[in-house]
């Protein structure tokens, strides 16, 4: 079969589910009086189509910032407002200056879940296309069925069609920025992060190995001559589109300080709810929450993210190649989401350790069927559990520490049976925390649980990538020339 | 990154369609459903609360047992599952009553039935000429598990708008590969099975009369009267008989109560929706004459009957211009549309797959003439089509036309917007397979369909642009609200009655084969 009917077939496949997932229930459905995510991006649109751009980030009578006030930088503010020059369109109870509060219909729920669909359509799923063409190794037909996985990632499905987000908008120009770097065409690649960027402040998280990958290249280019003129290209495209995407705030300097004190809640605490990270899951030890003083606990995050991030954007920053840039966004982005302030359980976008979260929404079914399918098809498809032999998995460092004491050890048959035993664990507390009561004493007992264990794995994931990364060999049996 | 071989093993590949197919099906579980969930509901409470010789009788529900009594056993069987989910569905005065318990036990009864599906597919699997050397992707028999698990038709019919014909299918496909096994005692006892779930299976009754009688009671092939085996004939009798003795066994003091029932004919020549089939085309030539006349004067407006076959409710009509039709001439007329298929595999029989032709070909003729026909019906003649598809070039066209305007003369089925992107995701899903594969799979000869039959399938896009999305803009919404459906049957109607001159033209100068039917 032809690669474009495999990749049109694919892409349908992906669409449906994602738009059957949306039948389903969004956050905060019924919920007065606050309701959920939902409510506040519908509420960003009566917001920004009602109120003069001065006013958006502010505290007025028109606009409640205790209510779902923005939180997300400019561009998803103009987002908002071309949503809802589109619902003003189709119905103008929609976004009605403090009457549409709390608006739901089933019609209204249709134009937002097509919203969705639309800048998934248009942002992300061309940049995974695109992705899975260039860097994946590989025949073409592999090449399909890497693109058909990462379409099915349940995580991005449930958040932005269930939950109800725009991740797919922030995630697929990061992608685009990735893309762009892996081309060679790097002035694209950072306006296209840039714009990421200015769509959420999450992905901060992945600025860093940007950073240090365009450093150590120009530094590589050597920074007296085509090195600097590329530096000065690089700076002046990433302060152009931040100047173009905050013109209308930068008028008045209160506005930029607004906006940030809007973006950053450094008046929240370390961390809200049940979150799979380190200050989340110690606190379980000690509660460090009420422990230590607010500064304090800035300060202790700010060193411990500094650490963890430190090694591999050095390495990043030395060794500027393409396989290196990933590893690094992996890890930095681990680390951010491990150790910073204030983090919130979606910016992980790992499906099995939102489960409180996808549970309280209503989605549990979409939850069940769709981390099934990508975990069926991942195995099935990329054979994963097959390939992993001890090189493969480049465990070398760790054999090399066990072949001392423990030289029948197989390692990699214990990586075998530790992700079963993974999935047991996670099938187990799924299942768990859908039908059993925890007892009286221990009301938020299987979140914690559910916190804990995910936080356990993302410790491990960390030093893995962290090892690999750090300990890549000189010689790598590249087969691309991109790589 | 560590990218992986592709699949290798053809078990493998089919359990993971089964299983895609299957998870597909979950996610639909929320999707809308039609009054045809509220009749199951109805038949699961009324074959729990009452006893056996109330069934045929009660009529508190619109939605009265209209099948044969095997489904009735088979619907009883499944309250007793229902009674864990929720009790209150079983309660026949709960009308309408549509819990999410309710929803979800029901949808995956379908899911769950389905089973019976996949291990008919996997058997008509096994009856396909062995296609050694080609990759996976290519194997006809690879290509035939798609067509048929991941059907369009089947998916929006079972898993959205409701009913169990994956279940009934995988039956009818489970005995027409038995036939080609040649285990057709199985294969007899499977079609009587499936007649008594639905009798709408009716319709293909005379092929397999026919074929069994030719092909298995006359033992050799020249039909000479010294080859009658009387034996065979005798089981196979029993074999039926005792079926519906089984079946109707318990309710044969109420046998005209029963029938009444299961042959309503007080409903009108066309469904609300108008199945694309000859009485469509016969109904829209009435109208245009008597337009016509109205225009010319040769004809009293006020003598004309009011337009209410346009309308969307089921009731008998007469035609204005036309002579108007009765049950008995399109019973007439299906006899007589399907006699010479019946009497070429007679004289001429072509093994099994003579057999499933003539299959394809009583279904289609039924759908065409047939009084009262769902448009749900092509599926029966599209399903078995799919396995002389994937062998035969011919097939493969006249199969590529049938199944993509079927398929879209289903759409108004599912008239939600919130379905609107399922339907047409999945219609363009199972349409770019089955032409990219089938394409590939005969490409030596030149291109599977000529220029016109690409423009007529190609004019489908625009049709239903119109339909869904121009149209409803317009003033005419308001005045005519029927004419998107009328122009969508109108137009599959062409399709269809294409495809069935082109399958009769196939089995009428198709040469006896040579080659054997693979046998196991």
């Amino acid at each position: 079969m032809e690669n474009w009917s495999l990749i049109s077939l694919c892409v349908l496949l992906g669409l449906t589910s994602r738009w059957t997932v949306s039948f389903h229930s969004y956050s905060g459905a019924g919920k007065p009086p606050m309701f959920g995510d939902y409510e506040a991006q519908r509420h960003w649109q009566e917001v920004t189509y009602n109120l003069p751009v001065h006013e958006w980030y502010f505290n007025t009578t028109n606009n409640d910032l205790n209510y779902w006030g923005l939180d997300y930088p400019p561009l998803t503010a103009y987002h908002s407002l071309v949503c809802a020059y589109v619902a003003k369109l189709l119905n103008p109870e929609w976004v009605e200056l403090h009457a549409s509060r709390g608006y739901e219909s089933h019609s209204h729920k249709l134009f937002m879940r097509a919203t969705v669909l639309f800048t998934d359509i248009l942002i992300y799923i061309p940049a995974v296309l695109l992705y899975c063409f260039y860097f994946c190794d590989g025949s073409s037909k592999q090449k399909v069925a890497a693109a058909f996985c990462i379409l099915l990632y349940p995580g991005l499905i449930l958040i932005d069609y269930g939950h109800f987000q725009y991740n797919s908008v922030s995630l697929g120009l990061a992608l685009w920025g990735t893309l762009g770097l892996g081309l060679g065409w790097d002035l694209f690649g950072c306006l296209a992060f840039t714009l990421a960027l200015n769509y959420k402040q999450m992905e901060l998280y992945h600025s860093l190995p940007f950073f240090c990958y365009l450093l150590g290249k120009c530094i590589k280019q050597g920074l007296t001559g085509r090195g600097f003129f590329h530096l000065v290209k690089i700076s002046m495209t990433v302060l152009v589109t931040f100047a173009l995407c905050w013109m209308p705030f930068l008028s008045d300097p209160k506005q930029p300080l607004q906006v940030l004190h809007r973006l950053f809640p450094v008046g929240r605490g370390l961390f809200e709810d049940k979150v799979a990270n380190t200050w989340c899951s110690l606190n379980v030890l000690i509660k460090i929450k009420t422990l230590l003083s607010r500064e304090t606990q800035l300060f202790l995050s700010f060193a411990l993210t500094l650490l963890f991030v430190l090694p591999s954007s050095l390495k990043l920053l030395s060794k500027p190649t393409l396989w290196q840039f990933k590893l690094a966004l992996v890890n930095t982005s681990l680390a951010f989401f491990l150790f910073s302030f204030q983090v919130h359980e979606k910016s992980i976008l790992l499906v099995a350790f939102m489960l409180p979260l996808l549970l309280k929404d209503g989605l549990l079914l979409p939850y069940v069927v769709t981390s099934l399918a990508f975990l069926f098809l991942s195995l099935y498809l990329l054979s994963a559990l097959e390939r992993s032999t001890e090189e493969e998995l480049r465990l070398g460092l760790y054999c090399k520490l066990t072949q001392r004491w423990l030289p029948k050890l197989n390692l990699s048959r214990i990586i075998k049976w530790k992700f079963w035993f993974s999935l047991v664990a996670m099938a187990a507390l799924s299942f768990t925390s859908m039908w059993l009561k925890p007892p009286a004493k221990l009301p938020d007992l299987f979140p914690v649980l559910v916190s804990v264990l995910s936080f356990l794995h993302f410790l491990g994931f960390i030093i893995y990538f962290n090892q690999v990364q750090l300990m890549e060999p000189q010689r790598k049996k590249s087969l691309k020339k991109t790589n | 990154t560590v990218m992986a071989a592709p699949m290798t093993n053809d078990q493998s590949c089919f359990f993971a369609q089964a299983l895609g197919v299957s998870f597909l099906k979950c996610l639909l579980i929320n999707a809308y459903h039609s009054t045809d969930f509220e009749v199951h509901r109805n038949w699961l409470a009324l074959t729990h609360s009452l006893p056996v010789p109330q069934w045929y009788y009660e009529a508190m529900s619109e939605w009265t047992l209209d099948y044969p009594p095997l489904f009735a056993w088979f619907e009883y069987g499944l309250s007793h599952i229902a009674w864990f989910f929720d009790k209150e569905m079983l309660v026949v005065q709960n009308l309408n009553y549509a819990s999410p318990a309710t929803i979800l036990f029901q949808r995956l009864s379908v899911i769950v039935a389905d089973v019976v599906f996949f291990y008919a597919v996997k058997e008509c699997c096994k009856c396909l000429r062995e296609d050694k050397g080609k990759d996976l992707l290519g194997k006809p028999s690879f290509i035939l598990t798609v067509l048929l698990l991941w059907n369009f038709g089947l998916l929006i019919v079972d898993h959205i708008h409701f009913q169990y014909n994956g279940f009934l299918f995988g039956v009818l496909l489970l005995s027409i590969a038995r036939h080609f096994q040649n285990r057709h005692f199985e294969g007899a006892l499977l079609f009587s099975v499936l007649f008594n779930l639905k009798h709408i299976y009716l319709y293909i009754a005379p092929a397999y009369g026919i074929y069994l009688l030719r092909c298995f009671c006359f033992t050799q092939s020249n039909a000479e009267v010294s080859g009658f085996s009387v034996v065979r004939l005798v089981t196979l009798g029993t074999i039926v008989l005792s079926t519906f003795a089984v079946s109707f066994g318990p309710f044969i003091g109420q046998l005209p109560q029963v029938l009444s029932r299961l042959f309503p004919f007080k409903r009108g020549l066309c469904h609300a929706y108008w199945a694309p089939n000859i009485w469509a085309l016969y109904n829209i030539a009435d109208k245009a004459f008597s337009i016509l006349g109205v225009k010319f004067k040769l004809l009293d407006i006020n003598k004309l009957p009011k337009a209410s076959m346009t309308g969307g409710l089921v009731q008998e009509f007469q035609h204005s211009v036309l002579p108007s039709v009765s049950p008995l001439a399109t019973l007439v007329c299906t006899l007589l549309s399907i006699l010479p298929a019946l009497f070429r595999i007679w004289h001429r029989p072509n093994g099994a797959r003579g057999f499933l032709c003539c299959l394809v070909i009583c279904a289609l003729g039924s759908f065409m003439f047939g009084w009262h026909v769902h448009e749900k019906a092509i599926l029966m003649a599209i399903l078995p089509l799919s396995l002389l598809a994937v062998e035969s070039r011919e097939e493969a066209r006249i199969f590529l036309i049938l199944s993509i305007t079927g398929h879209y003369s289903l759409f108004p089925l599912l008239f939600t917007t919130q379905e609107l992107p399922i339907k047409i995701f999945l219609m363009l899903l199972f349409t770019i397979f089955s032409l990219i594969s089938l394409k590939t799979l005969f490409r030596k000869g030149g291109a599977l369909l000529n220029p016109l039959e690409a423009t007529y399938l190609l004019g489908l896009i625009p049709l239903e642009l119109i339909c869904e999305f121009v149209y409803p803009l317009t003033v005419w919404q308001k005045t005519f609200p029927f004419l998107p459906l009328m122009l969508t049957s109108v137009y599959c109607a062409l399709g269809v009655t294409y495809a069935f001159i082109r399958l009769y033209i196939s089995l009428l100068t198709c040469s006896d084969s040579t080659k054997k039917i693979k046998t196991q």
